[in-house]
């Protein structure tokens, strides 16, 4: 137990393409919205959590928020994960009471955008950068072969996860593709990088969201029904995607997740609901292993049988993930809010009534993880 | 069009960009616990140790995983679709390089393939990339 909760949760009005807001103007329309959400007020807001840039300093500002305590891990995509983790602790601490996670990110139309740029004398720059790669299709793809390899993992397998994730999106009017799709229609798509495929890939979105973050003692004293956080985890592996110990498991999805799961004393049978950051098709298969649903070589077939999908025994991206919802480069944040709409039963594809929610976010090409255990009940 | 990106040494990875222009692949290991490593830098990640010497790898290797990428990067354009791979090398540590004197094709290649060093030039530093054994 984190002896926190999640008090307020909200995403911007509006995601996909949005050339009229800045990235910072992203993180207040989500800011506003969570807090606004929580039945609070800015000035109730005292502690303040988000990724540079246009990081917290910046945020706070353009809220008029003072805050007395201030988290800028920047982590890549699970960043708000352990934002809510380094917000229990501080809350428990006594550093804050009431604290704001806000993600704010231009993706598709870079608006008041930081470019990306790699030193070329860092590690990366000298010993990846000139390979040629360009991006996550170039690097967060590269491990999957050895995995297919080892495991026999299929084409039509990896394809199977964006048609499943397809028919949750389909479900939600909010996702920004919800046709079918077949797995012919994915092997059929442009290759972007071998094995992947253009639908085995994320979108690229403009968008935001935000939390507020406050102790369980406050549960009930809130418009929403609270969403207690139950345990947490983070970690990290490599910068560099070349020098991932084995290609074929996340040792930082791994590590935060028993993290997670021994602090909120739960096990994968007592999962209702499921959020695995898929920035790639293969990216949920390396989840399901890592927190221990399936045996290692497993979830390729275990997703492929329908499990993970509408009417399966664990229902897994329920949005329609970074596949088919929404990806803003650091999709992290949409994660935790669809776990939170279905703890609270309000999800556009709503999976009964959970108890338990787990998320696991990922942070660069395997770099780093998040995982958060989240309740209906305060354990 | 542009350039493709040029490697900037710092003082700790020196040793391999001079190795590189001499024509040898070098690499460190660990004189406490042994253990070779690789990217380069004055610390053993096995056991923590400043006690670290570089030496000459074989450059022979095998084909761990790669991507064949079709969005080229930026000085890339004449190259796609050309494979990003990953190799380890027989030493034991594992590199991202380029594979050349191969078909940028699944059929060619082939995962656990036995590759060779070679070095072409970039800028101002010679790059190691790995094709066929010679």
């Amino acid at each position: 137990m984190t002896g926190v909760i999640i008090a307020g949760a909200a995403e911007t009005d509006q995601i996909g393409r949005l050339p009229d807001h800045s990235t910072l103007q992203l993180h207040v329309e989500g800011a506003l919205n969570a807090v606004a959400d929580a039945g609070l007020s800015l000035r109730d807001i005292d502690g303040i959590a988000t990724v540079s840039a246009p990081g917290p300093v910046q945020v706070a500002h353009a809220l008029g928020i003072t805050p007395r305590w201030i988290d800028g891990t920047g982590v890549g995509g699970t960043s708000f994960l352990l934002h809510v983790r380094h917000a229990a602790a501080a809350i428990r601490a006594g550093y804050a009471r009431t604290v704001l996670i806000t993600h704010g990110e231009s993706g598709r139309s870079r608006v008041g955008a930081s470019r990306y740029r790699m030193e070329a004398s860092s590690p990366v720059g000298q010993f990846e950068v000139p390979y040629g790669v360009f991006g996550p299709t170039t690097t967060f793809t590269i491990p999957l072969l050895r995995y297919m390899k080892e495991f026999g993992l299929t084409h039509e397998q990896l394809a199977y996860v964006a048609v499943a994730q397809r028919r949750w999106a389909a479900k939600n009017p909010r996702a920004a593709y919800r046709d079918p799709v077949t797995v012919e229609d994915v092997l059929a798509s442009r290759i972007v990088a071998y094995p992947f495929h253009l639908l085995e890939c994320c979108l690229v979105t403009d968008g935001g969201g935000a939390l507020v973050v406050t102790s369980a003692e406050r549960a009930g004293s809130f418009p929403k029904p609270a969403v207690h956080v139950l345990g947490t985890g983070e970690s990290s592996e490599t910068p560099m995607i070349s020098q991932m110990a084995d290609f074929t498991e996340s040792a930082a999805f791994r590590l935060a997740g028993r993290a997670a799961f021994a602090e909120a004393r739960i096990g994968v049978a007592d999962v209702d609901h499921l959020m695995i950051y898929d920035a790639f098709a293969h990216v949920p298969i390396y989840g399901l292993e890592a927190l221990g649903f399936t045996a290692k070589g497993e979830a390729g077939a275990f997703i492929a049988d329908g499990n993970t999908e509408p009417g399966g025994s664990l229902p897994l991206n329920t949005n329609g993930g970074g596949l088919s919802y929404t990806h803003t480069g650091m999709y992290g944040m949409f994660a935790i809010q669809e776990g939170v709409r279905q703890l609270r039963g309000e999800a556009a594809a709503q999976v009964g009534s959970p108890q338990i929610s787990v998320i696991l976010g990922n942070g660069g090409m395997f770099a780093t993880a998040g995982v958060l255990v989240l309740g209906r009940q305060p354990g | 069009m542009t350039a493709k990106p040029v490697p900037v040494p710092t003082p700790e990875t020196q040793p391999f960009w001079d190795g590189c222009a001499a024509g040898e692949l070098r690499l460190q290991r660990c004189a406490d616990c042994g253990r070779p490593y690789f990217y380069p830098r004055p610390v053993c990640p096995a056991c923590g140790s400043r006690h670290v010497e570089w030496f000459t790898a074989s450059g022979r290797a095998t084909l761990y995983s790669y991507v064949i990428n079709h969005r080229p990067a930026p000085g890339f354009e004449d190259d796609a679709p050309y494979a990003i791979a990953v190799v380890e090398l027989d030493e034991g540590p594992r590199m991202m390089t380029s594979i050349v004197g191969l078909p940028a094709t699944p059929e060619a290649l082939q995962l656990d393939m036995p590759l060779q060093v070679r070095f072409e030039p970039r800028g101002d530093v010679s790059l190691p990339v790995f094709g066929p054994v010679r």
